[in-house]
C-alpha cells in the first residue's frame, strides 16, 4: 500500500516537472509546477517530515508560486503561446548535458553506493523515536533556536535585503 | 519505503529542471525550472535526514527561505527588463550576458 501511494505521488511529481518544461503557456507551466510541489509535500509526509510538508504547501505552493502568477499576469503573458523551446544544436547540447548529469547521479545513487550509508546508519537509529518524544515541530525548533540561531537571524536579514532590493529594482526610475 | 527510491526521484527531477533551464527561452520558465532543481535537492535532504539526523530538514527550511528571496529579486529583475524591452524571451536582450 505504501509503495503504491509512493508510486502515484512520484509519477505526479515527474509528470508535473515534465509539464513545467514542455508546457505551452507560462500559466500552464505554473499550474504543473504547483501539482509537482503538492505531490512532493505528500512524499515529505511519507518520510515523516510533516512540518516541512506543511511549509512546502503554505510557503512554496502558496506564496512563491502566487508571486510568479502575479508577475505572469502583470506582464500579460497568459496568452503568449509563442514557441520558445530551443531547437537544433541547443536541444542536442541540452540533452547531452542532462544525460551526463543524470548518468552521474544514477551511478552515485545505485544500491552499492548507498549500501554503506544504510549499514552505518541502520533504520533502527532513525529519528522516528526522537519525533515521537519531542513532537513534529519541537524536533525542528529545538536545534533551530539553539545551535543554528545565528543562521536563522541572518536568514531574516537576507529576506529584508531581498525585499528592499526587489522594491529598488522594480520601482520606476522616471 | 527506502530513501533510495526518493533519491532516484530527486535525481530525475533535478535532471528535468536542468533540461528546462537549457532548453527554454522564456525567462520566467527558466526561473521555474531553477525552483524545480532546488526542490529536487530538498527532496534528497529530507530522504536522508530520516537516517542521518534532523539537520537535513533544517537545511531544507533555509533553502526554502533563500528560494523565496531569490524569487522576489529575480522577478523584480524580469519586470524591469520587460519594461525596457517588452519581452521576457532571453534572445531579445543581451546586457546580462558576457
Amino acid at each position: 500500500m505504501d509503495s503504491l501511494i509512493y508510486f502515484v505521488l512520484a509519477s505526479v511529481t515527474v509528470g508535473g516537472a515534465l509539464g513545467v518544461v514542455f508546457g505551452r503557456s507560462p500559466i500552464a507551466s505554473l499550474l504543473f509546477m504547483i501539482a509537482s510541489l503538492g505531490s512532493t509535500a505528500g512524499i515529505y509526509v511519507m518520510l515523516e517530515a510533516h512540518f516541512l510538508a506543511a511549509i512546502q504547501i503554505i510557503v512554496y505552493a502558496g506564496a512563491i508560486m502566487v508571486l510568479f502568477l502575479f508577475v505572469i499576469m502583470l506582464l500579460n503573458l497568459g496568452h503568449d503561446y509563442k514557441r520558445d523551446i530551443r531547437g537544433g544544436l541547443a536541444i542536442l547540447f541540452g540533452f547531452g548535458v542532462t544525460g551526463g548529469i543524470g548518468g552521474l547521479l544514477a551511478s552515485r545513487v545505485m544500491p552499492e553506493g548507498t549500501a554503506a550509508l544504510l549499514t552505518s546508519y541502520p533504520p533502527e537509529v532513525s529519528i522516528d523515536t526522537e519525533i515521537a518524544e519531542k513532537g513534529i515541530i519541537g524536533i525542528i525548533a529545538e536545534p533551530l533556536f539553539n545551535e543554528y540561531l545565528v543562521a536563522f537571524e541572518f536568514t531574516g536579514v537576507l529576506l529584508f535585503v531581498a525585499i528592499v532590493g526587489a522594491l529598488a529594482l522594480a520601482k520606476r526610475s522616471d | 519505503m527506502l530513501p533510495i527510491q526518493v533519491l532516484f526521484l530527486s535525481a530525475i527531477i533535478f535532471v528535468i529542471g536542468t533540461l528546462g533551464v537549457i532548453v527554454r527561452r522564456n525567462a520566467i520558465i527558466m526561473f521555474l525550472c531553477i525552483e524545480l532543481q532546488l526542490n529536487a535537492v530538498n527532496m534528497a535532504f529530507v530522504a536522508l535526514s530520516r537516517y542521518v539526523g534532523i539537520e537535513g530538514q533544517l537545511f531544507v527550511f533555509f533553502v526554502m527561505t533563500v528560494a523565496a528571496a531569490e524569487a522576489a529579486v529575480g522577478l523584480a529583475i524580469i519586470i524591469s527588463i520587460f519594461r525596457h524591452y517588452e519581452s521576457v524571451i532571453t534572445d531579445d536582450f543581451s546586457f546580462l550576458r558576457w
